[in-house]
């Protein structure tokens, strides 16, 4: 299957710019860096993409066997580079995604040449010493909610959000699509991005990388952020006045002056 | 317009509405926000709980100055209801600017939790800047308890569907099993099969000789058997039968009576004698035994002419059907032998005997009952019969042993389902034009 289709893979900004790829995390799409586009576009050539499985993706290409491991995900970075043929390009991942392009990274050193991890966490489960701020319990929970709310996603939907994955006006059936997706697929997702522990990937970062962390984050707290920054000698760690997981929806003018900052020092 | 009785004043009915609204007046917005059925809060854009109503803190056995200014929205949800919140609720809430009807739970005092659909709404400012939060919450027990059970339905008919699927692959396996088993037993039941009769038919100088075996079913040995044999002095020794009965204990009965017929022919050519002996070794092998097995058989003895005479056949049969004669002059006949019984059955059974010339041309068929008994109609005696077998073989003689065996084989499968039975066919002949020798021929 055509990659570009497979991943709804979207190019915008500056044809002759950087290149800055964004990679959704677990919940949403591609949707959610809409608010970080406009100020980046100006300087940087953008490709935007779903993973398989998420929003206006191929869900025929998705398979648990693959997806059931970051290194599917990572399959999808690598894939997508690939296609585009993009060289050291700038890897920009939300949340489970900044580790997504840490095993991208790792797998094609080539491909990617520095590292944006917002709002990162390789581990969220407490272990010993390591406080990840959840416990095993806690994601059983998670799961439960997703359960929940699956009662809004029906197979009926699936083909209105999927076959049109511009939206340009979100009607009144198409609410929440942002986030919608086979119940099946989210919870492979959410236990692959919850139950994964990744910290051993850290030490293999050796590209310029900048951790952006928020003062408030119910998911990623400050110590799981400075543990990140000191695992990755290469690293620099920015921390938004910012609540929340999503920095770039709460504080997009802050997150992307970070990210710009932290371009301008490895350009 | 006229007015009847009965029907209410509009005048005074206006009266009392005002009254009613009058009264509901006094409700204040305060009152309501703080009373309603429901639970309202509002939150700075971080989170920060700036106002809440009263339903809402009862229902969470929470005081006002604990939350006001010190809890963000989050901190009132269940660890799973505050991941869910990050990674969905606050993104879309971002940005479509609103959001229905999302299924959460809170946190009771005292460690309970209460199910809810919460609704959110951003409010901007005047220059479009978003200011705050508001948030609806509706107690979502009932329902949640209805959808709970829904999703354990389908959970269940899902792990059903599960199951019957696994149990369809076992069976599959289990099929396969059998299948293969199945392939395994035929093919040692051909082995078998082909130790009971031969394979092919030796080269008779100065004869012609052809034959068919027809098993009625792959996976059962069958009854019938048939073999030709040199004996002394330029004779062949030729038998086919039927024992009783079908599968493993037919098959023993058949290597028994085919080892003896060849045994017996070599210690006295004489068709009747070697017969007697089958007779008394099988009587003496089974019925004396008080397990009486039997069967019928027909034993000739051929001495091909060879261009320097007649070839002559001598017969002997013991309850089987009488042999068929082609003539070369298109005559069909049966060549019968009376008084023969079954083999096996009584000490000293009598044993049926005929002989004949075979001229040049002639044939001489032998056949066991599948062919007769193949059942020709739907009622239980519309079988083929001998008159209709001498009829088929008038219209097809003169016919060389390989064309009777053709013919009848053609005939078998016209017979379709209606052949029931296995069914062994012999055929000798003097050549029309005689030669020393002809290979045999087997289908």
């Amino acid at each position: 299957m055509d990659v570009r289709h497979r991943n709804n893979v979207k190019v915008t900004g500056r044809d002759d710019g950087p290149v800055l790829v964004l990679a959704h995390g677990f919940g949403c799409d591609q949707n959610m860096w809409r608010l970080v586009v406009p100020a980046l576009a100006e300087r940087y050539r953008l490709v935007l993409f779903d993973y398989v499985g998420s929003g206006g993706s191929a869900l025929s290409a998705w398979s648990e066997e693959r997806y059931s491991s970051l290194h599917g995900y990572a399959r999808d970075v690598v894939e997508v580079c690939e296609e585009l043929d993009l060289r050291r390009a700038v890897f920009v991942g939300h949340s489970v995604s900044a580790m997504v392009g840490v095993l991208a990274a790792q797998a094609a050193p080539e491909r990617i040449g520095a590292l944006v991890m917002v709002t990162p966490s390789p581990c969220y489960i407490d272990d010993e010493e390591y406080r990840g701020g959840f416990s095993t319990e806690d994601i059983e929970e998670l799961l439960a909610s997703l359960e929940a709310n699956y009662l809004g996603w029906s197979s009926a939907m699936a083909p209105v959000i999927m076959g049109n994955p511009e939206r340009p006006e979100l009607g009144q059936e198409l609410t929440n699509s942002f986030c919608a997706t086979d119940p099946d697929i989210a919870r492979v997702f959410a236990r692959t991005t919850f139950l994964t522990d990744s910290r051993d990937d850290l030490k293999s970062v050796s590209v310029p990388t900048l951790v952006l962390e928020c003062e408030q984050d119910a998911i990623a707290p400050r110590e799981v952020g400075a543990y990140v920054h000191a695992a990755i000698g290469s690293s620099r760690l920015v921390t938004l006045a910012a609540t929340g997981h999503c920095p770039q929806l709460s504080a997009p003018e802050a997150t992307t002056e970070a990210i710009l900052g932290f371009l301008d020092t490895i350009r | 317009m006229c007015r009847t009785g009965g029907v209410p004043d509009p005048a005074g009915d206006e009266a009392s509405t005002h009254a009613a609204f009058t009264a509901l007046l006094e409700d204040s917005a305060e009152d309501l926000y703080e009373s309603a059925p429901c639970g309202f809060l509002s939150t700075m854009m971080d989170g920060t709980i700036a106002k809440i109503n009263h339903t809402l803190l009862d229902w969470l056995g929470l005081d006002r100055r604990a939350v006001i200014g010190r809890m963000r929205f989050t901190d009132l949800l269940t660890v799973g209801g505050r991941l869910y919140h990050e990674t969905h609720f606050a993104p879309l809430l971002r940005m479509q600017g609103e959001l229905r009807g999302i299924a959460l739970e809170m946190k009771r005092r005292g460690g309970g939790r209460l199910p809810v659909l919460v609704s959110a709404v951003i409010k901007h400012g005047v220059g479009g800047e978003p200011l705050l939060i508001r948030i609806t919450v509706l107690d979502a027990s009932d329902r949640r308890a209805y959808e709970e059970e829904l999703l354990r339905r389908r959970q269940e008919a899902e792990r059903s569907r599960a199951e019957a699927e696994r149990a369809r692959a076992e069976a599959d396996e289990a099929r396969r099993q059998a299948e293969a088993d199945r392939a395994r037993l035929a093919d040692a039941l051909a082995v078998l099969q082909r130790s009971l009769v031969p394979d092919s038919l030796p080269a008779v100088p100065g004869l012609e000789t052809a034959v068919y075996y027809h098993a009625a079913s792959p996976d059962q040995l069958g009854g019938d058997f048939y073999d030709l044999f040199p004996v002394a002095g330029d004779r062949w020794a030729f038998f086919l039968g039927d024992v009783c009965g079908k599968g493993p204990e037919a098959a023993s009965l058949t290597s028994l009576t085919r080892y003896t017929l060849r045994a017996a022919a070599h210690h006295d050519p004489d068709p009747a004698a070697a017969l007697a002996t089958l007779n008394a070794v099988l009587h003496e092998r089974y019925t004396a035994g008080g397990n009486p097995r039997y069967c019928t058989c027909v034993f000739g003895i051929v001495e091909p002419g060879r261009g320097q005479g007649p070839t002559t056949v001598r017969l002997a049969s013991g309850g089987h059907p009488p042999a068929l004669v082609l003539r070369a002059d298109g005559r069909a006949e049966f060549l019968p032998t009376p008084g023969g019984m079954l083999v096996g059955v009584l000490p000293g059974a009598p044993i049926g005997t005929a002989q004949t010339v075979l001229a040049d041309g002639d044939t001489i068929v032998l056949y066991t009952d599948g062919l007769t008994e193949a059942r020709t109609g739907p009622g239980r005696d519309d079988l083929f019969g001998e008159d209709a077998l001498r009829a088929f073989a008038a219209e097809h003689a003169p016919a060389a042993p390989h064309e009777v065996i053709t013919a009848l084989t053609g005939l078998l499968k016209r017979f379709g389902d209606g052949l029931g039975d296995d069914t062994a066919l012999l055929a000798l002949g003097a050549p029309a034009t005689p030669s020393p020798a002809h290979p045999a021929r087997t289908s």
